[in-house]
């Protein structure tokens, strides 16, 4: 069981509180029905599911009732950072604590890790 | 009679550490025996001479008992309470014994000294890893009737009991700064550094008292006193502390992410009566700052030719048996090693007065001072020889010896073999944390690597040698300030073999086991190989090598070693298996836990509920609530029940608990905007004082959920939903007011279980709630259909909708949820002569079909917009934005072929379609035929004296008139297709 920080309550509270709510920073358009097909059908299908790092959205359903965003890595579980959910999305090279450079690690350069932006925000 | 022949013959006088005068009978396979309290199973048995305790999985060879500890793949047993407090597969090395114990063996029939399964020992060229992978390929149909019941039947070990579990489970939460795993000498050292500082500590052992190695290890000094009673003594001071939880005979089963890791601590299973209010067993579920694994080391076999025989077993654990319980695992006792430790067993046996005929040793120059130890006892060493076989069946009798280097053959006898082939650290814990094991190719042992949480072992599973060392670096991983304490003594975790000893090499065709529970010999493993499996993963999924409920603790690394010898590849090259939880097997009941029977989901009831059950009503689950149903009278059937209800509440009028629909308080200055983002109706326009039924879509333009939405002020709307969407539609709206239109100033409250509602539907309905209202004009002008009025019935505070499911004039009375049965109460007595009539959810479901009303999750399905369900009216025509508009949009959605919501007429009126039913165009085309919709609602009418349905059709509103066929296993039912309204179409009884 994870423990994951409420950016709200400011504390760190058992996974059994939370709810995983998909993927964030997902952009509903301002004019959504002008939205072409392809657009809606990004917004509201493609998601990236990312092995390594992802931005996702949970909410703190038993505990303060907010919605807020995190990045998690979803090979090791851990989580590198949470905040609100009207605040940017973190720069996540500044995150990413690395670990002493070794010969045997497998894992891919985390540039390759970090999601992609998506297509409604470009 | 001596105190020896009390709890067994092979008890030794004045050996081990149980009290003489303490005896406890119980009885294996029938037979009673007494043991001494504090025994296990394995202990007992073998202070009464017995070795033979069960039957192995393939080959049903006589098995024994081969560890002391939590390790053991082979002394697995039934152990039996009562009928419904049964357990198989228990290890006869952890289980304690008590008063009344009933023990069986398992595995085997018709007893364990003669089992017909035995030959399938003498078939075994016949029976090769993987045979059935290969051997039951044909006939095909076999498999299902054959082949797989029979392997079914013969495989596993233990008998599953055939009642439910009546013992008890408890589960407690606990946090802690440090949690320590293992509490033999480095577990306790590190505990004692860390309480010292004050830290909360846990220190938890499997085993029923701390001392881990201690207990057995007789040479040992600990600041100047025995091991075991610096054990005891040190978990004494431990337990006068009060920041430290003192846990035995609890097994750190998982170790999860985060530093969260569970626990089983084991209550009643060693007690005679436990008192009937005791838990089992009781879940620890810890997270902890920081984790201290002490879980020591496990000793491996020899791997030789018939090396399972009983009464061939661990040096460890015969020393475990002697210098723990005082029992002598036989009188004439052989050894066997690749290391030193098996000497301080054979020093400790012969100075208690056993016979030790030889030590055989793999090494050609064993020099070390316990081996010299061992020679000036008189005991004779064989260096450089090994053991070629062991003779015996039921009982080891001898050993065969030759040199390793070859030459001749001698037989010794012997009544026990004991054996070490050295120590494996146990980094499963470590392993389970996700560290990441390093390969110790010196040793030829996997340690613990890179660590992946805040973790650190001690000790021997961290590889650690030496007693002094060992404490030193428990007590610095404490933290605490005192130093170290001074001691001698103790075993060498290093040096011995890994992998089949001489003689039983590849050369050979002997059974020389590496997994006893499994029944894998070196030979399966390298025919793994030869078939092709390159990895240890699919050698070990292959032969089953490392599975079941030892999970390879004794057999995983010589498994390791025979695969990477035929592959001629280093040992690291070839892998681990993965280490998974639980280290040992955990009981469903622990897991489970609290969770059974009412505890299992809540039960959520209505504040009229009491009312109900009063009158014989028949309750149906809707999500977690208990609705009533329906009220039977004396003599009705549910359908009898059903239909006076229905008719009732259309000719006189019907009273209805709609406490369980959900509510929602939306308040706030945008209370009106936000609605109409979140519904597809217009809201900004709506009186205060009036009701809307409301239509909720997600963004892909589907049915989410409907209700009712009244305005009670410019800025207040009490909203209803269905009652299985009130949370999911609370998270909708939560969501979006939060990430989307965070802009809106309204605040929303869930009321569900703040109202009840009493619906009052029918002709009479006003006339039954009048006189119990006031402040309120309900005439039909002043309070027309769809509007809300805020005022006082029975002296209540309500919140009183004039609205209708039925399709009858009603109202839909809300008071406080306390005040709900005193409330209907009066309704009830007050309508009661005028023909009032509670009626039940099925009624309901009937009289809204009657009116071809929707109910969300039935005649919809998540593919269904407002204009398949016929609901386009409820659409906001001039509307720019809400949820689910743009989806509505979608070129699918739009074009033609859809399913639509229609009624159908059965053609012969007795018949009632069944829900689910499929419909035909043609009902002669062949098999499989084109299905153009389903029945979504069927019901008997009495109302309309004949079937009436709804149901999804492919441009179901283009085919009024048509007839469909729906086909059934007893014939084709003829339809035609209607309107969804079978009642009152014009809908002039709504404004009566």
């Amino acid at each position: 069981m994870l423990l994951i920080k409420c950016p709200y309550c400011e504390e760190e509270r058992p996974e059994l509180e939370f709810r995983n709510a998909g993927e964030a920073h997902l952009v509903r358009a301002a004019s959504i029905v002008e939205q072409s097909d392809d657009d809606f059908a990004a917004f509201l299908y493609f998601r990236q599911n990312p092995k390594g790092l992802q931005f996702e959205r949970w909410r703190h359903i038993h505990g303060c009732g907010r919605f807020f965003n995190a990045v998690r890595d979803s090979v090791s579980d851990k989580f590198l950072t949470v905040y609100k959910a009207d605040e940017p999305r973190p720069n996540v090279e500044q995150l990413i604590v690395r670990p002493a450079a070794s010969a045997e690690s497998t894992e891919e350069p985390d540039a390759k890790r970090a999601p992609r932006a998506k297509k409604a925000e470009v | 009679m001596s105190t020896a022949t009390h709890s067994g013959s092979n008890r030794i006088a004045g050996a081990g550490r149980l009290t003489p005068a303490k005896t406890v009978r119980f009885t294996f396979d029938g037979q009673n025996l007494t043991g001494l309290e504090g025994d296990t199973v394995a202990s007992a048995l073998l202070a009464n001479g017995i070795h033979l305790v069960g039957r192995s999985f393939k080959y049903h060879r006589p098995r024994g008992i081969l560890s002391a500890g939590s390790e053991e793949p082979n002394a697995l047993v039934d152990i039996e309470r009562d009928k419904s407090r049964k357990q198989p597969n228990v290890r006869a090395t952890v289980q304690e014994i008590y008063d009344g114990l009933k023990v069986k063996s398992q595995n085997r029939w018709p007893s364990l000294t003669f089992d017909v399964g035995a030959v399938n020992d003498m078939f075994s060229p016949m029976l090769p890893a993987g045979f059935y992978y290969k051997t039951f390929m044909w006939p095909k149909f076999a498999w299902k009737t054959i082949y797989e019941p029979k392997i079914r039947a013969a495989a596993g070990l233990g008998v599953v009991p055939g009642e439910a579990d009546t013992d008890r489970y408890s589960n407690r939460f606990a946090h802690c700064d440090v949690l320590v795993v293992g509490a033999g000498v480095a577990g306790l050292a590190a505990a004692l550094s860390a309480a010292s500082t004050g830290a909360r500590v846990i220190l938890c052992d499997e085993q029923p008292e701390a001392g881990g190695a201690l207990r057995y290890e007789s040479d040992v000094v600990i600041d100047g006193v025995a091991g075991h009673e610096w054990a005891a003594a040190t978990v004494a001071k431990l337990q006068a502390m009060d920041n430290i939880t003192v846990l035995t005979r609890t097994t750190a089963f998982g170790y999860y992410a985060q530093n969260f890791v569970g626990l089983v601590e084991r209550l009643s299973d060693h007690l005679s009566t436990p008192a009937a209010e005791m838990p089992r067993e009781r879940l620890w579920q810890i997270r902890a700052k920081k984790v201290v694994l002490a879980t020591g080391a496990i000793e491996r076999h020899m791997v030789f030719a018939n090396n399972d025989r009983p009464g061939v077993m661990l040096a460890s654990a015969a020393r475990m048996f002697l210098n723990q319980y005082g029992v002598a695992v036989g009188r004439k006792v052989g050894v066997y090693t690749a290391n030193d430790s098996a000497y301080a067993a054979a020093i400790d046996l012969k100075r208690a007065g056993i016979g030790i005929p030889v030590i055989v040793d793999t090494r050609d120059n064993p020099n070390s001072q316990i081996v010299e130890e061992a020679r000036s006892l008189g005991i004779e060493v064989l260096a450089g020889h090994a053991v070629y076989s062991a003779g015996g069946k039921r009982r080891v009798s001898s050993m065969s010896i030759k040199p390793v280097r070859g030459g001749n053959e001698r037989k010794v006898a012997v009544d026990a073999l004991i054996m070490s082939a050295g120590w494996t650290p146990s980094v499963h814990l470590f392993s389970q944390s996700r560290g990441k094991v390093a390969w110790d190719a010196a040793n030829e042992r996997f340690l613990p690597g890179t660590y992946a949480q805040d973790c650190v072992s001690v000790g021997a599973c961290n590889g650690t040698d030496g007693l002094q060392a060992t404490l030193d670096e428990a007590f610095a991983a404490g933290g605490g300030k005192a130093g170290s304490v001074p001691a001698t003594g103790g075993a060498n975790w290093t040096g011995g073999m890994i992998g089949s000893a001489p003689g039983a090499g590849a050369d050979t065709t002997v059974k020389a086991f590496v997994d006893f529970q499994n029944d894998v010999t070196a030979k399966d493993v390298r025919l793994a190989v030869r078939e092709g499996m390159h990895s240890i993963e699919h050698v070990k999924r292959f032969t089953t090598n490392g599975m079941a409920t030892d999970q390879g603790k004794t057999s995983n690394l010589h498994g390791l070693a025979i695969a990477a010898e035929a592959l001629n590849r280093p040992i690291p090259a070839v892998g681990l298996t993965t280490f998974r939880a639980p280290f040992t097997p955990v009981t469903f009941g622990a897991i489970v836990n609290h969770a059974r029977h009412d505890l299992f989901d809540p039960t959520r009831r209505t504040p009229m509920h009491t009312w109900h059950a009063a009158q014989g009503a028949e309750f149906e689950d809707v999500g977690q609530w208990k609705r009533a149903w329906y009220y039977p009278q004396a003599g009705e059937d549910m359908h009898a029940a059903v239909n006076r209800e229905c008719v009732a509440v259309r000719n006189h009028a019907g009273i209805f608990d709609a406490s369980t629909l959900g509510k929602i308080e939306v308040v706030g200055p945008d209370a009106a905007k936000f609605l109409e983002l979140l519904y597809t109706n217009p809201w900004e326009k709506l009186g205060v004082g009036r009701l809307r039924y409301g239509i909720m879509l997600r963004e892909d333009g589907f049915i989410y959920d409907d209700g009712v939405v009244g305005r009670l002020a410019e800025d207040r709307f009490h909203v209803t939903t269905t009652t299985g969407g009130a949370p999911r539609v609370m998270n909708h709206m939560e969501d979006y007011l939060q990430t989307e239109f965070p802009h809106l100033n309204v605040w929303l409250t869930s009321t569900t279980e703040q109202w009840a509602v009493i619906a009052v539907q029918g002709p009479k309905a006003r006339e039954i709630i009048a006189p119990l209202v006031e402040g309120i004009d309900i005439s039909n002008e002043a309070m027309p259909h769809m509007s809300v009025r805020e005022g006082k019935i029975c002296g209540v505070p309500t919140r009183l909708f004039r609205m209708s499911f039925t399709g009858e004039a009603g109202y839909e009375i809300n008071v406080p949820a306390d005040y709900g049965q005193a409330v209907w109460e009066a309704v009830y007595d007050r309508g009661k002569p005028l023909g009032l009539t509670p009626y039940g959810t099925e009624a309901m479901h009937i009289l809204r079909a009657e009116k071809g009303y929707i109910i969300v999750g039935q005649d919809t399905d998540g593919t269904v917009t407002p204009q398949d369900a016929g609901l386009t009216w409820a659409i906001g025509k001039n509307k720019t934005d809400y949820v689910g508009i743009r989806g509505l949009l979608r070129r699918d959605l739009v074009a033609d072929g859809r399913k639509q919501l229609v009624g159908l007429k059965t053609v012969d009126p007795t018949v009632v379609l069944e829900e689910g039913a499929q419909i035909v165009a043609n009902p002669n085309q062949p098999v499989p035929m084109t299905m153009i919709g389903h029945v979504t609602s069927s019901y008997w009418s009495e109302n309309c004296g004949r079937s009436i349905a709804l149901a999804l059709v492919v441009d179901g509103t283009k085919r009024l008139g048509e007839t469909l066929y729906v086909p059934m296993p007893n014939g084709v039912i003829e339809v035609e297709v209607t309107g969804t309204v079978f009642f009152d179409e014009k809908g002039e009884r709504l404004n009566g």
